[in-house]
């Protein structure tokens, strides 16, 4: 990279709206989309795993047989069906979030009180009222937890899927800055990824402040809560579970 | 009125729950299930609102067929309590106790102004409604159980156990107001506990459950006590049940004497001739206002000089106290049990002295009343 300066920012003023602007733009979609199809499809799976749970051992499995998948194996496993589309780096982006986000929504509805949950049939609910407004508003600070995992996870790793071409800060990276042994982009690149990972994980924590209100301050509530899982969660909780579930407590 | 006929949960691995039940509930009394754990007594309780359902046999509420309504309709009509009070951790206060009206769909004015009315009724405090349970002690969070469960002023109440995880000075003031609560509300309640002196206290009927999910004995409190069916039943009851059926009967039985009770202004000599008189070893002195100030035996008087008053000599504490009117044969024997001169002292209402009741006076008492039925089914004040 010679004798030039790290930073150009000439190159930066420059280039701001394009390639900057854009790959930060592509960035924010190529990991936005994944983390919300992967919660339309971990909320489901988890509510069915958490009801009928002789099923989740072997969707624990699986998932986590497809977060070991490499993801650049993926990418090009999918590329001759879906082209240089976005749903190339999407759809295995998706799947990689069930990993976390299946766990956790099976956590934190297996948390929920059996006292709790007897005395919500024993006032009257139907089975899906009582899903929606009891056992599911009390699972919501473990799914937070785990949905905070996944969307900074998923932001790092879209950076893996412009070694395939799909757009990103990656292509920033890779394109402007290592292939022309310029480290301006390369650093801009890294900077607003971790900014953006930064600015998701606080707006995630709001998320949970404003949804959650009854965990505020609560150091009480926490220790029952974290000791229940405890109980719950004995043998089946992933690495990646126990690291929402300690950060869920933190808050 | 709730009836049982014919009922027997078997479970799928041969466990039989409950065994061939019949049982009438009446309306407007608390009926009390108890017996050892494992005897189905919350099983039973349970196929009220259908929780759990009934291999055979036929429950009936009002008359009517209970598998003829909708189980979240029908649980919506009866008043539910859980023993670790079940509350909703996302819901304030306020929206816990509105659970059932917020399910029939009352508005949420209505329902909130209903909530706040049962806060005041269990006695919580105003300022609480906005709080989360976490933030509530064991008894309030019970409290708002047993609100919640009364929001929709259904005619029937079951309660599990709900006093069971709380400690025993919280557990008694939630007792009583219980029976407050009951005086003015008049509910069926079906109440389950492991604790006979629970039932004692509660229960207007207690049915006692034997393993195996068999109805051992339906009874009054008090005729339990006096006639256990059986072995099984007199040892769940336990050994000091005579005791326990003090409880049943009056102070009033005892006739307190007055000629062993001095003034405080009353010279040692004459209160010893007072005392050799009477027979007794010790006399109870009492101040101006007949306020019981403590014992003084003949051997201190004997060994005082003649001219001093007694309120000036050495006495000895006098314990407890019953009150003739409104206390129980229980609580005099106890006082006198715990007095250091074996005697009990009783008061009337305003703490002034009727008279000093010897050990040989209540034996005779409770003698006579060993033979005959209680004049009350209910406990003599709650001296649980």
């Amino acid at each position: 990279m010679g004798d030039q300066p790290l930073i150009r920012w000439d190159w930066i003023a420059r280039n701001w709206d394009d390639p900057v602007g854009t790959r930060l733009l592509e960035h924010i979609q190529l990991a936005l989309v994944p983390i919300l199809i992967g919660l339309l499809i971990a909320v489901p799976l988890g509510v069915v795993c958490a009801r009928w749970r002789w099923l989740y051992p072997s969707v624990f499995t699986g998932v986590n047989i497809l977060y070991a998948v490499p993801s650049i194996a993926l990418f090009f496993l999918l590329l001759p069906y879906t082209g240089f589309t976005q749903w190339t780096a999407i759809i295995p982006l998706s799947l990689y979030t069930l990993a976390i986000l299946v766990p956790n929504v099976v956590d934190g509805l297996y948390q929920v009180p059996q006292h709790v949950r007897q005395a919500a049939i024993a006032m009257g609910f139907s089975p899906l009222r009582r899903l929606i407004q009891v056992e599911l508003p009390i699972a919501l600070p473990v799914a937070i937890a785990g949905l905070r995992v996944a969307a900074v996870a998923t932001i790092s790793m879209v950076s893996v899927a412009s070694l395939v071409g799909l757009g990103g800060l990656g292509q920033l990276i890779l394109t402007d800055g290592f292939r022309r042994q310029f480290p301006t982009p390369i650093i801009v690149g890294i900077v607003l990824s971790v900014l953006l990972a930064f600015l998701v994980d606080g707006l995630l924590v709001l998320m949970q402040r404003l949804l959650t209100p009854w965990t505020r301050g609560s150091e009480r509530a926490a220790r029952r809560t974290s000791a229940a899982r405890r109980e719950a969660g004995a043998g089946t909780t992933a690495p990646a579970t126990d690291t929402g579930s300690r950060r869920a407590e933190a808050t | 009125m709730i009836t049982f006929t014919g009922i027997t949960k078997r479970y799928p691995d041969g466990t039989i729950a409950v065994d061939d039940l019949d049982i009438e509930i009446p309306a407007g009394r608390t009926t009390v299930f108890v017996g050892p754990s494992g005897c189905g007594k919350t099983t039973s309780l349970r196929m009220i609102n259908r929780m759990v359902e009934p291999t055979t046999g036929l429950i009936t509420v009002e008359g009517q067929d209970i598998r003829d309504r909708d189980p979240a309709v029908l649980r919506r009509s009866i008043g539910y309590v859980i023993q670790q009070a079940g509350l909703f951790p996302h819901r304030t206060i306020v929206d816990n106790i509105a659970t059932v009206p917020f399910l029939l769909g009352w508005g949420k004015p209505r329902a909130r102004a209903r909530a706040r009315e049962l806060m005041e009724l269990v006695g919580l405090q105003p300022e609480q409604a906005k709080r989360y349970p976490h933030q509530l002690s064991g008894g309030q969070q019970q409290r708002v159980g047993v609100a919640r469960a009364l929001a929709a002023d259904p005619p029937v109440l079951l309660m599990d156990e709900p006093f069971s995880a709380v400690d025993p000075v919280v557990r008694t003031s939630l007792q009583d107001e219980l029976i407050r609560l009951q005086a003015e509300l008049h509910k069926t309640i079906v109440f389950v506990t492991h604790d006979i002196d629970e039932a004692v206290k509660l229960g207007d009927s207690i049915a006692v459950f034997r393993p195996g999910g068999k109805l051992a004995q339906l009874d009054t409190p008090e005729r339990l006590l006096a006639n256990p069916v059986d072995s099984f039943v007199e040892g769940f009851i336990g050994y000091d049940r005579g005791v326990r059926r003090l409880s049943f009967f009056p102070a009033r039985l005892l006739t307190p004497r007055t000629d062993t009770v001095v003034g405080d202004d009353v010279q040692a000599g004459r209160a010893r001739e007072l005392a050799l008189r009477s027979g007794e070893p010790w006399l109870l002195v009492v101040d101006g206002e007949r306020g019981p100030r403590g014992w003084v035996s003949t051997e201190t008087l004997g060994a005082a000089d003649p001219g001093t008053v007694v309120g000036s000599l050495d006495l000895v504490d006098y314990g407890h106290v019953f009150t003739v009117e409104t206390d129980s044969l229980r609580a005099a024997l106890d006082a006198a049990v715990l007095s250091p001169a074996g005697r009990a002292v009783g008061v009337d209402a305003d703490g002034r002295v009727v008279g000093v009741v010897a050990q040989s006076e209540l034996g005779s008492a409770i003698w006579s009343v060993g033979a005959e039925e209680a004049p009350t089914a209910e406990p003599v004040r709650s001296d649980g």
